[in-house]
């Protein structure tokens, strides 16, 4: 059973949740309020949802030995865009507007994308550096939207996005549940992620074998935009506001550290869509774990980072094949096992 | 290659000869108008930009010559500003200084060309006072007592414990830092004020409301919310409704800013007190300028004037809000 990728990451999740059971029992709680379920649990969900989208697009970017740094200042700009529209409008409620301010905003975050696509495909720029550029421009953009201001809106449906529910549960995790679902479907029942996969295998040899690799990369950075841009209209819906300086700042960093939970190798040519998922479970159950056990802000960064190492840790098979190559030799174990133990513990 | 790297050496050692000579060209101070070289930190915030407009209208009203120049962020571009209004022989030098530490180097050069300078917002850590002129700014832990004595007077009468969470800013900013420690003076010696919880929300939305609902989850009473600045009171005002509370009067909302969003709220009932950091320096920085620059003695720390806010004064004082 150890042997199933996504059991070392689960192992981890289940563990964190199990800190959080033993140290505040009313952490997995959760009760009908409001017509809503409400708890610890749920929050995690919701505010897990952002950073699963953004980590889904971010994997098949990083399946084709590719990466997108600009994620981060794409959801900056969709959330300013949609929000600059809503602010203009009339009656903010109205749903036609609204889609109309989703639909701006996603369509500007596929051009991104697009861009971002052009860089790495047709001109060859190294993903790192093509990306690079949005990201430090990108900010500029979305504060260029929003006049460097927060863009404050009241629209009731956009809001529905990051903070509403359906059917008891947050909207934002259905979208991404949708997506997840979507993505999977395409990517393993048809060629697609194997295509993928051949790209970042080696996209030399699958470009001879006559795969047109150059539209394939064009397409993921396209879908990472996508990704990135619902995943800021959801952050931006959930505080009623479009903070350009603030919005997804650092969400390229967790996302590839969700991946890399998730089994998703960065040298590329082999991903885990659900590794991804669990990853970003993982990272926001870190966050909701901090906040309710009231670990001191100083101490935060660091305890996050020791949990980080430690998950990765037990995931390298390196790291666990010498801990067991340790235990199975015999001379001093006996006397020197239970000290051991006491120390780490 | 090395022939390269040359010439692109001299074409850039030739820019900046050019650039100081259009600097020292430039040099008209001396005569009718005022000049004045400001810094700006950047413009992180919908407060900077207020500070920002403030300073040019008001140069501008004041008929003071304003050379501007935004440091996005940076220390270095800050400290190359600085050079290069002295280099223009400005009258007066003012800034926002980014950090605290590493500027006594640019200010003893300012001090030599016999420059004055005057810090705004926030200050520096030289221990050499001579080297500007004088501070003007507000005094966060003056912020963080009038908000705990608001609080122990609304709840003068209450017998049992209140309970407190507080969003703090970022982590080991001084006006986290003093609004902290300004609040904690304020309550400090009645047993009955307790701050049950305290956490970053790092000044933004998204992580008020965030640590928010997880107070709300981990604390099984919360009387009283202190937010450092106004985003995290109503990014936490989201989740108290979400939690199918009363922001206002279920749980107290006080806060610092007084922002135009934050006023809103206050007017509407959901936040209950806010003590005013005001970003609109600009008329007393002239005032200031005008007086150093024509050799008068200043005190070498002035407060900008602010005020407090309950929900009565929002709404009378909400129309004429700017930021």
């Amino acid at each position: 059973m150890t042997g199933h990728r996504l059991f070392w990451p689960i192992a981890a999740l289940v563990a964190l949740l199990l800190v959080d059971l033993a140290v505040k029992p009313s952490f997995f709680s959760v009760e009908l309020r409001d017509g809503h379920l409400y708890g610890s649990l749920v929050d995690i969900l919701r505010l897990g949802a952002p950073l699963i989208l953004v980590g889904i697009g971010m994997t098949l970017v990083v399946a084709t030995r590719g990466i997108d740094l600009s994620v981060g200042s794409v959801v900056a700009i969709s959330g300013a865009l949609a929000c600059l529209h809503l602010s203009g409008l009339g009656d903010q409620n109205s749903v036609g507007g609204t889609l109309v301010a989703v639909a701006m905003a996603l369509g500007l975050c596929l051009a991104l994308g697009a861009w971002n696509g052009f860089l790495v495909a047709v001109l060859g720029i190294q993903p790192i550096i093509a990306t690079l550029i949005l990201m430090v421009a990108g900010r500029g953009i979305a504060q260029l939207i929003t006049d460097g201001q927060i863009i404050t809106i009241t629209s009731g449906p956009f809001r529905a996005i990051g903070s509403g529910y359906l059917l008891t549960l947050p909207l934002s995790i259905l979208i991404a549940l949708v997506v997840f679902v979507l993505t999977s479907v395409l990517v393993r029942r048809s060629a697609l992620g194997l295509l993928i996969e051949a790209v970042g295998g080696n996209p030399e040899a699958s470009r001879l074998s006559g795969l047109r690799s150059g539209r394939l990369i064009w397409l993921v950075y396209v879908f990472g935009g996508l990704c990135a841009g619902v995943a800021g209209l959801m952050i931006s819906a959930n505080t009623s506001g479009a903070d350009a300086n603030h919005a997804g700042l650092w969400i390229e960093l967790d996302a590839i550290l969700a991946l890399t939970i998730g089994g998703t190798q960065l040298t590329g040519g082999r991903f885990s869509l659900g590794g991804t998922v669990i990853g970003a479970l993982l990272i926001q159950t870190l966050t909701t774990t901090v906040y309710t056990l009231g670990i001191p802000d100083t101490a935060t960064l660091l305890v996050k980072a020791m949990v980080v190492l430690l998950v990765c840790l037990v995931q390298s098979p390196a790291f666990r094949a010498k801990v067991r190559r340790r235990r199975k030799s015999p001379p001093p174990a006996p006397a020197d096992r239970p000290v051991k133990v006491e120390v780490s513990a | 290659m090395f022939g390269k790297k040359w010439a692109a050496l001299a074409v850039g050692v030739m820019g900046m000869t050019l650039l100081t000579a259009c600097g020292g060209g430039s040099d008209s101070a001396g005569g009718g108008a005022v000049t004045l070289g400001f810094s700006q930190v950047g413009a992180e915030s919908g407060w900077r930009t207020a500070n920002t407009k403030s300073v040019q209208e008001s140069a501008k009203s004041a008929g003071i010559e304003l050379k501007f120049s935004d440091a996005q962020q940076k220390q270095e571009n800050q400290i190359s500003a600085i050079r290069s209004f002295i280099q223009q022989k400005v009258k007066v030098i003012a800034f926002s200084p980014v950090v605290e530490s590493g500027w006594d180097t640019v200010l003893k050069e300012a001090k030599t060309a016999n420059i004055p300078v005057i810090l705004t917002d926030r200050s520096v850590d030289s221990a050499d006072k001579t080297l500007y002129k004088t501070f003007l700014g507000s005094d966060f832990v003056t912020e963080g007592k009038k908000a705990g004595t608001w609080l122990t007077k609304e709840f003068a009468s209450a017998t049992g414990d209140v309970n407190i969470v507080e969003l703090q800013g970022t982590t080991g900013s001084a006006p986290a830092n003093d609004r902290k420690k300004g609040f904690a003076d304020a309550i400090a010696g009645q047993a009955k004020f307790k701050v049950v919880a305290s956490q970053t929300g790092e000044f933004t939305r998204a992580k008020g409301k965030e640590v928010m609902e997880a107070f709300l989850k981990s604390q099984s009473k919360i009387d009283v919310l202190y937010a450092h600045n106004d985003d995290m009171a109503l990014g936490a005002i989201e989740a108290i409704e979400a939690a199918g509370k009363k922001p206002g009067t279920d749980i107290k909302i006080v806060s610092v800013d007084a922002v135009k969003d934050g006023m809103q709220a206050l007017a509407d009932g959901k936040i209950n007190y806010i003590v005013e950091c005001n970003p609109l320096l600009g008329p007393q920085l002239m005032d200031l300028v005008k007086k150093v620059a024509a050799g008068q003695e200043v005190p070498t720390r002035i407060e900008t004037e602010e005020t407090e806010f309950d929900q009565a004064k929002a709404k009378e004082a909400l129309p004429k809000r700017q930021y």
